[in-house]
C-alpha cells in the first residue's frame, strides 16, 4: 500500500494548504445539515408519545455527547500518530481538539441535565453513563492543564499524548455502560440493529445534525490546527514565503 | 406560535438547552478565528523581523 499520502500530511505547508482549502467546505456542508436537521427537529417531527415536546433537547444532546467522544477519538488518534511517527502537525491538530472537545462535553452534561430533570425527576445521578461523560471532561481538563503546564512544545506533546492514550479506556466504558449496568440513561437508540427505535420523521432531522456537528467539528479543528502550525513553525522558511516577507 | 414556544410546557428545559449549544457552537468559532488570527500575525510580525531575515538569508 502508498502510504505517500500520509506521510504528505505531515508535512506543514502541506497540511497548511489542504486545511484551507477543506474549512469553507466542511464549514457550507456543516451549515446546511444542521439547519435541514434543526427544521426537521424542531418543526417536522412528531411530538413523542411519552416525551412529547420534551424530547426535542434530543436534536442538541444526541449530537452534542457523540461529538465529544468522537473529538476525544480524534484526539487521541492524533496524539497517537504524532508520538509514534514524531508527526508535528498531528501533535498539532491533537491539541486543536481539546478545546473543542471539552465544550461539547460540558453541553452534552448540560443538556443531559436539562432533559433529566423533568423526565427523570433529578438534574444530577451519580449514573454509569453520566459519570462517564463526567470522567471525559476532566480528562479533556487535564490534557489541556498538562499541556499548559509544560513549557518545552515537544515534552508537551509527549506528555499529553500519553494521557489522551490512556484516557481512551473510557470510550467503551460511556459507550457500553447502559449495558454493563443498572442505567438510568436510556439504552442504545442508534445504533442498534434490528427494529430501529425512532420512526424515519425524528431519526433523520437527528442524523442530520449529528451530521452537521461534525463536519462543524473538521472545520473548527482545521482553524484551530492551521493556527498552531503557524505558530510552530514560524521560523519556516515556508511561512515567510506565505506571508510574502523578503527571503 | 405561542403553542410552539411553550413546547407543551417543557420550554423551561428545551429552549436553554438549544441556547447553550448556540453559545458553544458560536464561542467555538470565535475562539478558533482569535487563535488563527494571532498566530498569523505573530508569524507575520516574526517574518518581517530583521533578525528572522538575516537567519534564512
Amino acid at each position: 500500500m502508498d502510504w505517500t499520502w500520509f506521510h504528505r500530511f505531515g508535512s506543514p505547508p502541506h497540511f497548511y494548504r489542504i486545511a484551507g482549502k477543506l474549512i469553507p467546505w466542511f464549514a457550507w456542508l456543516a451549515a446546511i445539515s444542521g439547519v435541514a436537521g434543526l427544521i426537521g427537529g424542531l418543526f417536522l417531527a412528531p411530538p413523542d408519545y411519552q416525551q412529547g415536546e420534551g424530547y426535542r433537547i434530543i436534536y442538541v444532546h444526541v449530537p452534542a455527547a457523540v461529538l465529544s467522544t468522537m473529538a476525544y477519538a480524534a484526539m487521541a488518534t492524533a496524539a497517537g500518530v504524532g508520538l509514534i511517527w514524531r508527526m508535528n502537525v498531528a501533535h498539532a491538530v491533537a491539541a486543536s481538539c481539546a478545546g473543542i472537545g471539552a465544550s461539547f462535553t460540558f453541553l452534552a452534561l448540560v443538556t443531559g441535565s436539562l432533559w433529566g430533570r423533568p423526565m427523570w425527576g433529578t438534574y444530577w445521578q451519580w449514573d454509569p453513563r453520566l459519570t462517564s461523560e463526567l470522567v471525559m471532561l476532566f480528562l479533556y481538563l487535564g490534557y489541556m492543564g498538562l499541556r499548559g503546564a509544560i513549557d518545552d512544545t515537544a515534552r508537551a506533546d509527549r506528555a499529553s499524548a500519553v494521557l489522551a492514550l490512556v484516557g481512551v479506556i473510557n470510550l467503551p466504558i460511556i459507550h457500553y455502560s447502559v449495558d454493563w449496568w443498572n442505567s438510568l440513561h436510556q439504552g442504545h437508540t442508534l445504533l442498534k440493529f434490528g427494529k430501529p427505535s425512532m420512526p424515519p420523521s425524528m431519526l433523520v432531522p437527528l442524523l442530520l445534525l449529528m451530521l452537521g456537528f461534525m463536519l462543524y467539528f473538521a472545520a473548527i479543528v482545521l482553524v484551530r490546527a492551521r493556527g498552531e502550525v503557524l505558530r510552530r513553525e514560524r521560523n519556516a522558511r515556508w511561512i515567510a514565503e506565505l506571508l510574502g516577507a523578503p527571503t | 406560535m405561542m403553542h410552539w414556544l411553550a413546547m407543551g410546557g417543557y420550554w423551561p428545559y428545551v429552549w436553554p438547552s438549544y441556547l447553550l449549544t448556540l453559545l458553544t457552537l458560536v464561542l467555538n468559532v470565535g475562539f478558533a478565528q482569535r487563535s488563527a488570527q494571532r498566530a498569523r500575525q505573530e508569524a507575520q510580525r516574526r517574518a518581517h523581523s530583521p533578525a528572522a531575515q538575516q537567519g534564512r538569508s
